[in-house]
This record gives structure tokens, C-alpha cells and sequence, in this order.
């Protein structure tokens, strides 16, 4: 009798997870693609149209626009927003930040990963307690020293910045990938006459390039969604303005629709969403390798 | 020499040029943090002045007593703490729900990693004009569906008038909404590491359970869940720490207005509207202090238990 009661509920159980497990995933694919449809709906219509009807989620052929795209590229002397100056603005720093992070995380992830040097440790441990203090912590004194040194308003300080934001990171996701590559292909290269660097350059860098891409990545996207240190440095010089910054700006203006607003959103998530799908596989395995042995 | 003093000194070598740049713009930087919030110093002044100079305790005197220094950091941690437990459980229930294959699985999981990638000032606009009273989509949805009188404000009303069940009680809905936002960016990054670790575990385990007998509640109770333990564990410290200290999303979302004021805003406005360095860098200050003290408490008190765990 008892036997067959836990039956009973085992059964119970595996159809009604059966049935939920079906439910949250509707949900889940409704809470994370709804919101970025919405984006794009609403870019392409007139403010008129929203304004309407503001509970439809489809758009008629009559009202449907590229003017809010037109007027979120065209440069401000044309009478636009800019955004295609900001586009390369944040191109710069963002593609400068993940040059000069690899180049100061390579050697470090090496040297953590493989050479039991004098403090090995600790230095690991340190690189990852800088996340300890909050963005806003840094943003002080930088903001100062870069007042003093004039370079306030620049986009290289802005990357200087997001190197300091992202080197620790990339050392833990370089130092990861790194273990997994056995000593001995390098005993093999030293045994070859290769000496430590030239078994770095030759060997270890060209194995450890999904890493390298999937690190390079990820700090793309930090620094091209970066928003607080760009508002800092760079409020006052709508030259230089990255997409984060110029977008916030423009929600400020009063005269700005909101369906132009959109539109600015979509161009600056679109360079990040279309890199992050080339690489998706590359990129999530590159963050969480190590997760799974833990 | 040695094999393992020649490891030393190339290790030293190797590591010697990423510590300089961490050191540079780091370290150096959050050390003379801790220099300035001991002193008095406006930016207008900081031109002219040497590194140590008129020390005193005036900004921490002036943090402890300004208004809403208290209830700020009550904000932030039920902020905190709301949005961590809310992203690591619905990042749990993703990954447990994604975790057998289905037809168009790899799109979903790519799909579910939208919120987590796309730039926080685009998607904090986007549930900014959703929610909008006058022309966002979820209140015309909200009159048609529930019936709703009034467009509510999410992001600007402090506190809400519920009625249920003939009880009346008031939510913080600004506060509230902030949170679900939090939930909604960061549940993935929960999503992928649990996931990761839940394809780890090997299926002669939960075979056995099954063997045995026991329901799906039992197998996720007694097999999944103390093998998942250590990797939400660990989640749980890095977004404390990540929300602790985040800025942007509630800057952008509220501007830290209608019950919002996170410490972190806090130190942006003393920084930029009162141009007072020494005050933002005591609170700061303060902020890390207090994030490194709840650290402390829950490492003392389970630390241990997580390493027992695993």
C-alpha cells in the first residue's frame, strides 16, 4: 500500500514538473526576447503612433519608419544626434581597452598558471580582491589624477580606466584555460631549444586562442557597455562621447521622442548582440571553464 | 641554478609587468582614496595640494551625520540582497529547466543571454518606457488585462498602497521594481555557471536515486542540489559583491529618487554635484568597509559549511 502511494507521487511529480518545466520556459523566453522586441518595434514607428496606441506590440505598414534611425545617425550639424561619430568613439576605446588588457593579462595568466614562483598565491588572490572595492571607489582618485593631467575629457584615459576594470577578470579566464594545456607540450619546446618566451609566442599563445578571443570579448562588451566612468570623464565634451554616454545625454533633451530614444538604444546594442552571437559557444565556455570542477 | 629558482624568477618576470599595471592604475589609486578621505579637499583645491596635508575627520563626521546615510545603506542591502537571491534562483530554475534538450534549446539559451549582454543604458531605457504611466505598454495592459484605475508609476512611486485580502499594506514599488530589473540583467550569468555545473554531474547519481525510488523533489533535494551547493555559493558572493556596489542601473533607471538612494549613487552625487572629493571618497570608503564586514560574517559562518559541502 505504501509502495504504491510513493508511486503515486512519483508519478504526480514527474508529470507536473513535466508540464511546469514547459511553462518556465515560455516564461523565460518571453521575459528575455519580449523586451528586446519591444526595442525594436518602437524604433520604427512614429511618436504619434505610439503615443496612440501605446499597448500594441505590432506595427502597420502605414506607420512604419526608418526617420528615427536617420535622425539618431545624422551628425549634429545635420541636425541628428551623432551617433555614428559616437559608434566609432566607443569602437576606439573599446577595441584599444581589449589590446592593452591582453597584453598586461597574458604574461600574468602565464606566470599564476604555470611557474611556482615566490607568492604565486597570493598574487592570484589579490588581482581578484580588487573587485572588492566598487567601481565608484576608483572613480575618485582617477577622476582626479586624470583633472590634474588633463586627461579628463580624453578617450585614452577612458581606456586606461577600463583596462584597470577588466585585466583582473581576464587573468582568472586566461589562468583557466591555460591549466588545461599540459606541461609537457612545453617540455617538449624547451627540449626543441625553445626558450621561455619563444615557447609563450610559439606554442602556448597559439593554443590558448579560443581563450584569448573568448577574453577579448568579454572585455569588449564591458567596455562598450561601460557607462559610469564614460559620464564622469567625458560628460562635458560631446566629442568624444561613447554610445552609452551620448544615448544617456540624449534622454535627457526634452524635444527627443521616445521612439527616437529606441532607436538610439538598438544601435548600441546591435555591435555588441551581433558579436556576442558570432561567438556565443566560444564566450560562455570561456567564462564558466572551471565552473563545472569545482 | 636550480630548476625551481629559475620557475621563481621567470615567474617573476612574467608576472612583474601585469602587477605594475594593477599597481598603476589600481592600487595606487585606491590608496590615495584612502589618503583623501581623511583630508579636506574640494576638487577646486586638489590642484594645488600636496599628497598629505590638513588631516581630520570632518567626511567621516560628515557621512555619518548627513541625512539619509543610514537609511541609504538599509536601501542598499535589501537592494543587494533582494536582487542576489532573486538572479541566483531564477538563474537555478532556467538551468533546471533548460537542462534536458528540446528542439530550438541552443536558441533559447543563447536568446536568454540578451539581458546579460546588451548595453545597461538600452535596456534600462527600454523598461523605462515600457513602464512608463502615459505611454508604456505594460499599463495599457495592466487597464486591459486587470483592470488597473490608475496608471501606476513604477519608477517613482516610494511606496505603494496594496490592498489584498481587506489588509492594506504599503511596498516600496520603486525599490521593488529596481530589484526585478537587477534580477531580469543578471539572472543569466547565474543561469550559465549553474548550468554548466548541473551538466557536470554525472547521471549514474540521479540513476541511482531513481533506482531507489525517489521523486523528482527528493532527487533535486538530496542529489542535485548539495552537488550545485559550492558553484551558488560562490554566485551568491559575486553578485553580492557586483550589486554592492553597482551604479548605472539605478542611476539610470531612477537616478536613485523615490526610495533608490543606493550608497553607490550617493557617492556619485557627492563627487559631481558638490564637486566634495573628500566627503565621496569617506563614503567610499565606507561602502568598501561595510561590504568587507558582511564578507567577513559570512565566511565566518559559512564559509565552512560551503567547504564541507563540496
Amino acid at each position: 500500500m505504501t509502495r504504491k502511494a510513493a508511486l503515486t507521487r512519483a508519478q504526480f511529480e514527474e508529470r507536473f514538473f513535466g508540464v511546469l518545466r514547459w511553462f518556465v520556459i515560455a516564461f523565460l523566453a518571453v521575459i528575455t526576447v519580449l523586451p528586446f522586441y519591444y526595442m525594436v518595434l518602437l524604433s520604427l514607428k512614429p511618436i504619434d503612433a505610439l503615443l496612440l496606441d501605446p499597448g500594441s506590440l505590432w506595427i502597420s505598414a502605414k506607420d512604419f519608419t526608418l526617420s528615427t534611425y536617420r535622425d539618431v545617425l545624422r551628425s549634429s550639424e545635420d541636425g541628428g544626434q551623432g551617433f555614428l561619430k559616437f559608434l566609432l568613439n566607443s569602437a576606439l576605446v573599446s577595441l584599444g581597452t581589449v589590446v592593452l588588457t591582453l597584453v598586461a593579462a597574458v604574461p600574468g595568466a602565464y606566470a599564476v598558471s604555470r611557474l611556482k614562483f615566490f607568492g604565486h598565491r597570493q598574487v592570484s588572490a589579490l588581482f581578484l580582491a580588487v573587485y572588492l572595492f566598487p567601481a565608484t571607489l576608483l572613480a575618485v582618485p582617477l577622476f582626479v589624477i586624470f583633472a590634474r593631467i588633463g586627461l579628463s575629457s580624453s578617450l585614452v584615459g577612458l581606456a586606461i580606466v577600463y583596462v584597470a576594470q577588466t585585466v583582473p577578470v581576464s587573468i582568472y579566464m586566461l589562468k583557466n584555460y591555460l591549466v588545461t594545456i599540459p606541461p609537457s607540450i612545453e617540455e617538449a619546446a624547451a627540449l626543441d631549444g625553445c626558450s621561455r618566451l619563444q615557447t609563450v609566442r610559439k606554442v602556448i599563445l597559439p593554443l590558448a586562442l579560443p581563450s584569448l578571443m573568448a577574453t577579448g570579448l568579454y572585455v569588449f562588451m564591458i567596455a562598450w557597455n561601460e557607462f559610469l566612468f564614460a559620464l564622469l570623464f567625458l560628460a562635458a565634451d560631446p566629442g568624444e562621447w561613447t554610445v552609452s554616454l551620448g544615448l544617456a545625454q540624449l534622454s535627457n533633451g526634452i524635444e527627443v521622442p521616445k521612439t527616437v530614444l529606441m532607436a538610439g538604444s538598438v544601435v548600441l546594442t546591435i555591435p555588441v548582440v551581433l558579436l556576442f552571437f558570432a561567438a556565443e559557444r566560444l564566450l560562455t565556455e570561456g567564462l564558466t571553464s572551471g565552473a563545472d570542477k569545482s | 641554478m636550480t630548476a625551481s629558482r629559475r620557475a621563481n624568477r621567470a615567474g617573476l618576470a612574467f608576472v612583474s609587468p601585469t602587477f605594475i599595471v594593477v599597481l598603476v592604475v589600481v592600487v595606487l589609486p585606491i590608496a590615495w582614496t584612502v589618503l583623501l578621505a581623511f583630508q579636506k579637499a574640494r576638487l577646486v583645491d586638489i590642484q594645488g595640494m600636496g599628497l598629505f596635508g590638513n588631516w581630520s575627520l570632518d567626511n567621516f563626521a560628515q557621512v555619518f551625520d548627513s541625512a539619509g546615510f543610514w537609511s541609504s545603506l538599509g536601501t542598499t542591502l535589501l537592494y543587494t540582497a533582494g536582487s542576489t537571491l532573486g538572479s541566483v534562483v531564477l538563474g537555478l530554475i532556467a538551468a533546471l529547466a533548460l537542462r534536458k534538450p528540446f528542439k530550438g534549446r541552443g536558441l533559447l539559451r543563447a536568446a536568454m543571454l540578451l539581458p546579460y549582454v546588451a548595453p545597461v543604458v538600452a535596456v534600462a531605457f527600454v523598461w523605462e518606457v515600457a513602464l512608463s504611466p502615459q505611454y508604456g505598454v505594460v499599463n495599457d495592459w495592466g487597464k486591459r488585462l486587470f483592470g488597473w484605475d490608475d496608471p501606476i508609476a513604477f519608477l517613482s512611486t516610494r511606496e505603494y498602497e496594496v490592498h489584498l485580502l481587506g489588509l492594506h499594506f504599503d511596498i516600496p514599488l520603486a525599490l521593488l521594481t529596481v530589484i526585478v530589473f537587477e534580477c531580469w540583467r543578471y539572472f543569466p550569468f547565474a543561469f550559465l555557471f549553474i548550468l554548466a555545473r548541473l551538466q557536470a554531474v554525472p547521471d549514474t547519481l540521479e540513476e541511482a536515486a531513481l533506482v531507489d525510488g525517489a521523486t523528482p523533489t527528493q532527487r533535486f533535494r538530496h542529489v542535485l542540489l548539495p552537488q550545485l551547493m559550492p558553484v551558488i555559493a560562490l554566485l551568491c558572493v559575486l553578485r553580492f559583491i557586483m550589486t554592492f556596489n553597482k551604479f548605472d542601473d539605478v542611476y539610470l533607471l531612477t537616478g536613485g529618487g523615490a526610495g533608490t538612494d543606493v550608497a553607490a549613487v550617493r557617492v556619485y552625487d557627492f563627487l559631481t554635484a558638490r564637486y566634495d572629493v573628500g566627503a565621496a571618497a569617506a563614503q567610499a570608503l565606507v561602502l568598501a568597509a561595510s561590504l568587507m564586514i558582511l564578507l567577513g560574517f559570512y565566511f565566518k559562518f559559512f564559509g565552512n559549511k560551503v567547504q564541507e559541502e563540496a
